[in-house]
């Protein structure tokens, strides 16, 4: 039946190829959920609750962190090394959860050679399936749509997904929940996928809010951890905040022009008024700020590394909190036309680059590190997909999606080792603080050589993949700035021009930060002096192959991923702009309305300027914290003291989430259990209304009960009375 | 003579009224519901003169029915007995609400 309703649409250059079969792309990963949750269901009824850590299974996942590790399991196994037995269908999921991921790899790399081989793909290549919701005249289509764009995150999503799924196998060997793990990560893909091939707003919603339940799912896998649960149920709630934005918006696309689906929206955007335009934008990015962890509702992806590490690396840094990206490279007809919500969308992620950046000067936990480098790297995206430079920001969303998915698995290795080490040792020490790590350069080669790949990579050394997209962005801004749509608009009163130059300079200075910090972070964990301790220094060792060669192979990508767009000037290093010619169908128009009809061109003498620039500042950054840095001095974790002054800020995250907790929070539970509780369910509901009522009835009950005597001779004289007055009644009539 | 036969009627039916509004015990009061129907009785008869008869055709159906009412009542009063070891009202309130 599919295939008949996909043989309909014809008079597409794609159809009767293989992108005939794009249908299947999120079915695979859907079937593995469903595989590996039936193995994860089976076994909780042969063999009672196989899953969580209910009974041992805590200290076991792998990568689990040791703090956390039970005591009464660290005592009770004495000298001998104990192996925890794996689950027993671990063997079948591991098969099942990659390969699933392997195939729709394979699957998108033919549909994408049919795309590169068909010629006139202006238009999206959309599938009908069935209709969703008919309202009236206007129906909603389950309908998915292949162009350039949604090629381009397929690609990304199943081809980094299927690395991370593999490094999964050995990250979670031991884990008591293995199956679940991949039901999970599966399902995620599936949503994912639905996201970004969504022909309507409505599908990719659907997409939407499945990511976001994954996200909650895996970020509290460990939920029997309060901490990891309460992580969960917070990225969870503050993900609604931006939910709320996007629905908004959709009902607003309804009301003005009845179109919801990508194609009839993109033709009839030009009937809206500016000031819904504005609006509709402004809500899109309120969901774009959730998801993609943007001001001010950043909170909740640093705490989302509660989750394993593979979760952080597919989730929290390579394809989920890129959807918000996405989103507005989808919707550049509408931002093209509002440069009010595009500089908005600008500034947001500029002031969240730089405050991420910051924060992650000052953090210890490895994790953390990343999390607000992604949180800041995903600023910069916002940055160029506010200033209308959409090619450049799904450009460094796909290398950011490259480095920081190898530097997120990287450290899952190292707390992998380290992790190791102290189950080896029944050490409680924190296997993610970098205080407690330290020289591991001798020990894991293999991902201490990688990572540094990755770390050069987002500083924007040459000519990693990181330093062309991220001066592709700032360049773009630079170009603006001078001349567009943008800088003739005033943004709060201020011109658009200075604020853009403006932009550029955080952007700039954010650059220097990111190589501080990631800087740091080698440091502190590869160089300088061992400090994990003597007896674990032993159990250090490199992670099995299945482990590393995702590692390797994101480190090409991160090597090379920078020859999908190289700028025109470097045009002797190959073909230049192919990703910008690749997205022109979708996004090239938007891209000229805001410059102003006529594609961007820099001076070479001033884009050599700006690449010297940028090049300059990462490599100031980088020997800036080599410099300044002294790993040989660095005490443990248990030994150290609390920062003082503006680091003490900075480690404490420039308190917002305090002041969260503080402004936001903890009102909303006072006014929730005094008035919402206390008054208004307790003492109006309960007490008023419902036994009130009861009372009121029970009263009136009572009354009536007392003419009920039971006494014959009362009902006689009731009777004798009422003839004596029916008869009076005829008689004096 | 039909105004003297429904003015007895009427004496007959009110000390009827009077003995079950006033008197406690039910077999009293039984026998002065049997009086108020004899009292009917009796101005249906004196009425079927004047208005055919019909009258006495409902006398029949009154008997009738005020005999199976007896035999139910009857049998009341006899298991109330055995139950309360006396037959006064005042003591029968089980519908009390």
């Amino acid at each position: 039946m599919l295939l008949q309703q996909v043989a309909a649409t014809t008079g597409h250059p794609l159809s009767g190829t293989v992108a005939d079969w794009m249908w299947l792309l999120p079915l695979l990963p859907l079937l593995g959920f469903v595989l590996n949750g039936l193995l994860a269901v089976v076994s909780v009824y042969r063999r009672g609750p196989a899953d969580p850590a209910a009974e041992s299974g805590h200290g076991h996942g792998a990568g689990h962190e040791a703090v956390h590790a039970d005591p009464a399991h660290a005592g009770a196994h004495g000298t001998h090394h104990h192996v925890p037995p794996r689950h027993k269908f671990a063997g079948l999921a591991s098969i099942i959860g990659p390969a699933v991921l392997f195939a729709a790899f394979g699957l998108a790399v033919s549909i994408f050679g049919a795309m590169s081989g068909a010629s006139h793909l202006e238009q999206p290549y959309v599938q009908r399936y069935f209709t969703w919701m008919p309202v009236g005249d206007f129906r909603i289509e389950a309908a998915f749509q292949l162009d350039q764009l949604s090629m381009i995150m397929v690609l990304v999503i199943t081809g980094v997904g299927a690395l991370i799924h593999l490094f999964s196998v050995g990250y979670m060997r031991d884990d008591p929940g293995y199956p679940r793990f991949f039901a999970y990560l599966n399902l995620f893909v599936f949503f994912m996928l639905v996201l970004v091939l969504g022909a309507s707003y409505p599908v990719m919603f659907v997409g939407w809010e499945g990511v976001g339940l994954c996200s909650y799912l895996l970020i509290g896998f460990w939920f029997s951890d309060k901490a990891n649960a309460d992580a969960g149920k917070k990225a969870f709630i503050v993900n609604r905040i931006g939910d709320f934005g996007f629905l908004v918006a959709m009902f607003l696309l309804y009301a003005n022009i009845a179109a919801l689906d990508f194609v009839g929206v993109s033709q009839r955007a030009g009937e809206l008024a500016p000031a819904i335009v504005t609006a509709i934008c402004l809500f899109f990015f309120l969901g774009c700020a959730g998801k993609s962890a943007q001001i001010p509702l950043y909170v909740w992806l640093p705490d989302a590394m509660a989750g394993p590490t593979p979760v952080s690396a597919l989730i929290h840094a390579a394809t989920m909190v890129t959807a918000g990206v996405y989103l507005i490279a989808r919707s550049a007809v509408l931002f093209a036309l509002s440069p009010v919500a595009s500089l908005t969308v600008a500034v947001v992620g500029a002031l969240t680059a730089l405050l991420a950046a910051t924060i992650g000067l000052k953090q210890w936990d490895i994790k953390r590190v990343l999390a607000y480098s992604t949180v800041s790297q995903l600023g910069y995206m916002f940055v160029g997909v506010g200033v209308g430079a959409y090619a450049a920001g799904i450009f460094h969303l796909v290398t950011h999606a490259f480095f920081k998915a190898l530097l997120f698995l990287g450290s899952g290795s190292v707390i992998f080792a380290l992790h190791r080490a102290y189950h080896a040792t029944h050490s409680r020490a924190d296997a993610q603080d970098m205080r407690n790590m330290g020289g591991l350069r001798r020990y894991l080669p293999w991902t201490f050589a990688l990572m540094w790949i990755a770390t050069l990579a987002i500083s924007g050394i040459p000519p990693l993949s990181g330093f062309f997209s991220k001066d592709e962005i700032l360049a773009g801004v630079f170009a603006r700035a001078g001349h567009s749509t943008l800088a003739e608009a005033t943004w709060l009163g201020i011109p658009g021009g200075p604020l853009l130059y403006a932009i550029y300079g955080i952007g700039l200075f954010t650059a220097l930060l990111t190589a501080i910090y990631m800087t740091r972070m080698m440091l502190y964990t590869f160089h300088g002096p061992n400090r994990t301790g003597e007896t674990e220094r032993s159990h250090l060792a490199e992670a099995p192959w299945v482990m590393t060669l995702p590692l390797v192979v994101l480190g090409i990508l991160s090597a090379i991923g920078g020859w999908l767009n190289i700028p025109e000037i470097m045009g002797f290093l190959g073909p230049p702009q192919w990703l910008h010619h690749w997205l022109d169908p979708v996004v090239g128009a938007p891209t000229l309305a805001v410059t102003g009809g006529e594609a961007v061109h820099l001076a070479h003498r001033t884009e050599y300027f700006l690449i010297g620039g940028a090049v300059a500042i990462a490599v100031v950054g980088i020997l800036f914290a080599v410099v300044r840095l002294k790993p040989a001095r660095l005490v443990t974790k248990d030994q150290a003291v609390p920062e003082r002054g503006f680091a003490r800020v900075l480690a404490n995250k420039w308190y917002v989430d305090e002041a969260y907790d503080r402004t936001i929070v903890r009102p909303v539970v006072g006014v929730s259990r005094r008035l919402l509780w206390t008054v208004t369910d307790k003492w109006l509901i309960d007490g008023l209304l419902v036994n009130g009522s009861a009372r009121v009835t029970s009263f009136f009950g009572r009354l009536g009960s007392y003419l009920q005597t039971g006494s014959v001779s009362t009902y006689a004289w009731a009777i004798v009375l009422g003839v004596l007055v029916v008869l009076g009644a005829f008689t004096l009539r | 003579m039909i105004q003297e036969a429904l003015f007895f009627s009427a004496v007959l039916f009110i000390i009827g009224v009077i003995g079950v509004l006033t008197r406690r015990n039910a077999i009293i009061i039984f026998m002065c519901v049997e009086l108020m129907l004899n009292a009917v009785n009796l101005s249906f008869v004196a009425l079927s003169r004047l208005y055919g008869i019909a009258g006495q055709v409902f006398v029949i159906f009154v008997m009738t029915v005020a005999a199976a009412e007896a035999a139910v009542g009857l049998a009341i009063i006899i298991s109330i007995f055995r139950h309360h070891e006396n037959v006064d009202l005042r003591n029968i309130n089980l519908m009390r609400g």
